[in-house]
């Protein structure tokens, strides 16, 4: 059926209220009524008035406004929250009627609208108005007193708007289980589209939410959205598109600390988001705050959001640890703002986040921490306004620095309340290791997408002239801090001092026992030396003593008659041995 | 005989509506029953001029308003409760 009805499609008009027209697909019926019913104080005014105010800000279309319930002048006081400039709009182009009959005012008998809408008909016409709002028709409806006349009542203001082809919106207050439900039964069947607004209480704070329950002959996105009110007014919270479609940069920039860049393998992607964990006190927001600081002196707009921390005391905490802010906003480029998370619901720190943005065009962006907004109602909804809030963040191209406080201490298994871990691309977590009796700071990085990170813990260390990141030694599986690692550093100085002279000691001993060798090679070669030649001396000269020894041998012999068969006589070897050496001496 | 005490009404009417005109017989019949009174009768069609009947104020019709003697007085309706109407105009007590 609804196929063959979309032959043509319904004109519609936008009604500029952020995420409404994405549910609808288009905004409003255009000439055509809607019916926004709820409770008090869900917002049906500010819907309706603010569907007015952009249609006469932005198309120049002129509207009236008539009001049942509450005074124009109250009403134009709770608008003048909203930056809708509803003064200026009040001169030609909106016209506001007060509606409400006086309590004065006497009954007697049956009265009918038509006086009312020939009188709304004028005035549309003189000021040729394409827009109506009937706001709080219930209020005039119970005037009647008499259901019967309701109905006719309800048939007359259909039939006028058909007549006058006006795009209108008629509030409805309903309240669960009143007797003139009927006739707004009726209602719903007589409009074309019906927007249902609610308001809840969940942990002390309220929530709003809208949900499109009829859209004759349109497509629309059905289920509950939540509501929030920012400086523009209302808006919706559309359901997250699909599609991510965030532009992905290949450009660096530093976090404030030139080892974590490194470690971050050069800085964290320009418009990505980081996510830091930890327990309190483990420095998250100085972390933080050296981003915003590191941001500022680049020159880029930064955007430093607080949650239950008051801005004065966070520029003096941080000025403590040498990160000072306060000539940063002096200059304009960072802007602080903190808010209470208590009693102001998630959708509406969000609300107000963008307007922030808007207002202060930031490239760099802090919340610290995120996970406050857990306090602020439900926790479900604080999980969805987390992610949405980052992916509007980078939605913008900021790069944001969010912090989180965790609940346990183990980053393997820690998830923060509001599961943003996962949405974040880099992740650094803060812990603290307890060891002979000191706290110390562990950093780790857990991720890092599109980096090659380091997987190194390094210890956050913090002095009057800044926060430092500083190696950490592991000692027998055990990661050391604090005095253990000072106490290593030294350790390691010491040894390498003593390794160095160690070295010297033994280079000395190797050149010592090197030019002994060879001392003793040369000594030895002049030995060598001298037994060669010798050898040679003795060689030649023995040849002559043998000669002359026999010779003297026969000659003795001769001399004294010897027995010539001993001819190596007994004594002849020891006195032959010293005339040879006499011959020897001799040669020389 | 004293003279008598003038009343200044302005009847809205939306032109021959059934309520309009029944309103229009009501406050006839009330003229002529309180002679002591005198009746200064003003009637408005806001078909006729809207713009007057929305400056003056008037939502329902029909509507009728007593503008003296003070305290003025606002009555909605086809006057067909008469006592209330009496009552509201200072004509019965």
């Amino acid at each position: 059926m609804r196929g063959v009805a979309v032959a043509k499609p319904l004109p519609k008009i936008a009604t500029g209220i952020a995420g409404f027209d994405d549910l609808s697909r288009g905004g409003l019926p255009r000439r055509r009524t809607t019916l926004l019913k709820g409770g008090p104080g869900s917002g049906k005014t500010v819907f309706a008035l603010q569907c007015l105010v952009n249609a006469a800000r932005r198309r120049q279309e002129r509207g009236l406004f008539v009001a049942f319930e509450e005074s124009s002048r109250q009403i134009l006081a709770n608008a003048a929250t909203f930056d809708w400039g509803l003064p200026a709009l009040m001169k030609g182009k909106l016209f506001f009627l007060d509606a409400r009959l006086s309590p004065e005012v006497v009954h007697s008998g049956e009265f009918d609208l038509g006086g009312m809408l020939a009188m709304l008909k004028a005035k549309k016409d003189a000021l040729g108005a394409g827009w109506i709002v009937f706001d709080g028709i219930d209020v005039l409806l119970t005037l009647l007193r008499d259901p019967a006349a309701e109905m006719r009542e309800i048939y007359r203001i259909r039939d006028w708007l058909a007549d006058n082809e006006l795009s209108a919106i008629i509030t409805a207050k309903t309240e669960g289980g009143l007797s003139d439900a009927v006739n707004y039964d009726f209602m719903q069947f007589m409009v074309d589209c019906v927007v249902r607004l609610a308001r809840r209480l969940e942990h002390g704070v309220s929530l709003h939410r809208l949900q499109i329950t009829k859209y004759r002959g349109s497509d629309f996105v059905p289920g509950e959205f939540p509501v929030s009110f920012g400086a523009s007014g209302m808006e919706v919270a559309p359901p997250e598109p699909a599609e991510i479609r965030h532009p992905a940069s290949t450009v660096r920039i530093s976090t404030g600390f030139e080892r974590l860049d490194k470690m971050l393998g050069g800085g964290l992607l320009r418009g990505s988001s980081t996510l830091v964990t930890g327990l309190p006190g483990t420095s998250k927001t100085t972390l933080a705050g050296k981003f915003a600081e590191a941001a500022c002196r680049r020159g880029e707009r930064t955007l430093f959001v607080s949650f239950d921390e008051g801005a004065e005391p966070l520029v003096r905490n941080l000025a403590s640890v040498g990160i000072l802010l306060k000539p940063l906003v002096g200059s304009g480029l960072l802007r602080m703002y903190s808010a209470r998370t208590e009693s102001t619901a998630a959708e509406d720190h969000l609300a107000k986040l963008k307007a922030l943005i808007r207002e202060h065009r930031p490239r760099c962006m802090v919340i610290d921490p995120l996970s406050a907004i857990a306090k602020a109602g439900g926790l479900v909804a604080a999980r969805a306004v987390a992610s949405r809030l980052i992916y509007m963040v980078k939605d913008e191209g900021i790069t944001v620095f969010v912090t989180a406080i965790n609940v346990g201490d183990d980053p393997a298994t820690e998830a923060t309340e509001l599961q943003i871990s996962t949405i974040a691309d880099t992740w650094i977590h803060l812990s603290y290791l307890i060891r002979s009796g000191e706290r110390n700071r562990a950093l780790t990085i857990i991720k890092s997408r599109g980096t090659r990170h380091s997987n190194q813990v390094r210890e956050l260390v913090l002095g009057n002239a800044g926060p430092v990141l500083a190696d950490v030694y592991t000692a027998g599986g055990e990661v050391l801090m604090g005095t253990m690692r000072w106490e290593k550093e030294d350790e390691e100085r010491s040894k390498t001092l003593q390794r160095r002279a160690d070295f010297e000691r033994k280079r000395r001993e190797l050149q010592v026992s090197e030019a002994d060798t060879r001392t003793r090679i040369t000594g030895l070669q002049q030995d060598l030396e001298r037994q060669r030649s010798e050898l040679a001396l003795y060689s030649s000269g023995n040849e002559a003593r043998i000669v002359s020894s026999s010779e003297r041998e026969k000659e003795l012999r001769r001399i004294r008659s010897a027995d010539p068969a001993n001819p190596n006589g007994g004594d002849g070897s020891a006195n032959r041995g010293k005339k040879a050496r006499k011959a020897v001496r001799h040669a020389r | 005989m004293r003279a008598r005490k003038t009343v200044k009404l302005r009847l809205y009417v939306a032109d021959s509506a059934p309520n309009s005109a029944r309103a229009i017989a009501n406050l006839a019949a009330i003229r002529k029953e309180h002679l002591q009174f005198s009746f200064k009768l003003e009637i408005v069609d806001v078909l006729k001029f809207p713009l007057r009947a929305l400056a003056d104020g008037i939502l329902v019709t029909p509507h009728l308003a007593k503008l003296s003697p003070l305290p003025a007085a606002k009555i909605v309706g086809d006057l067909s409760n008469r006592s209330r109407v009496l009552l509201a105009l200072g004509v019965k007590r």
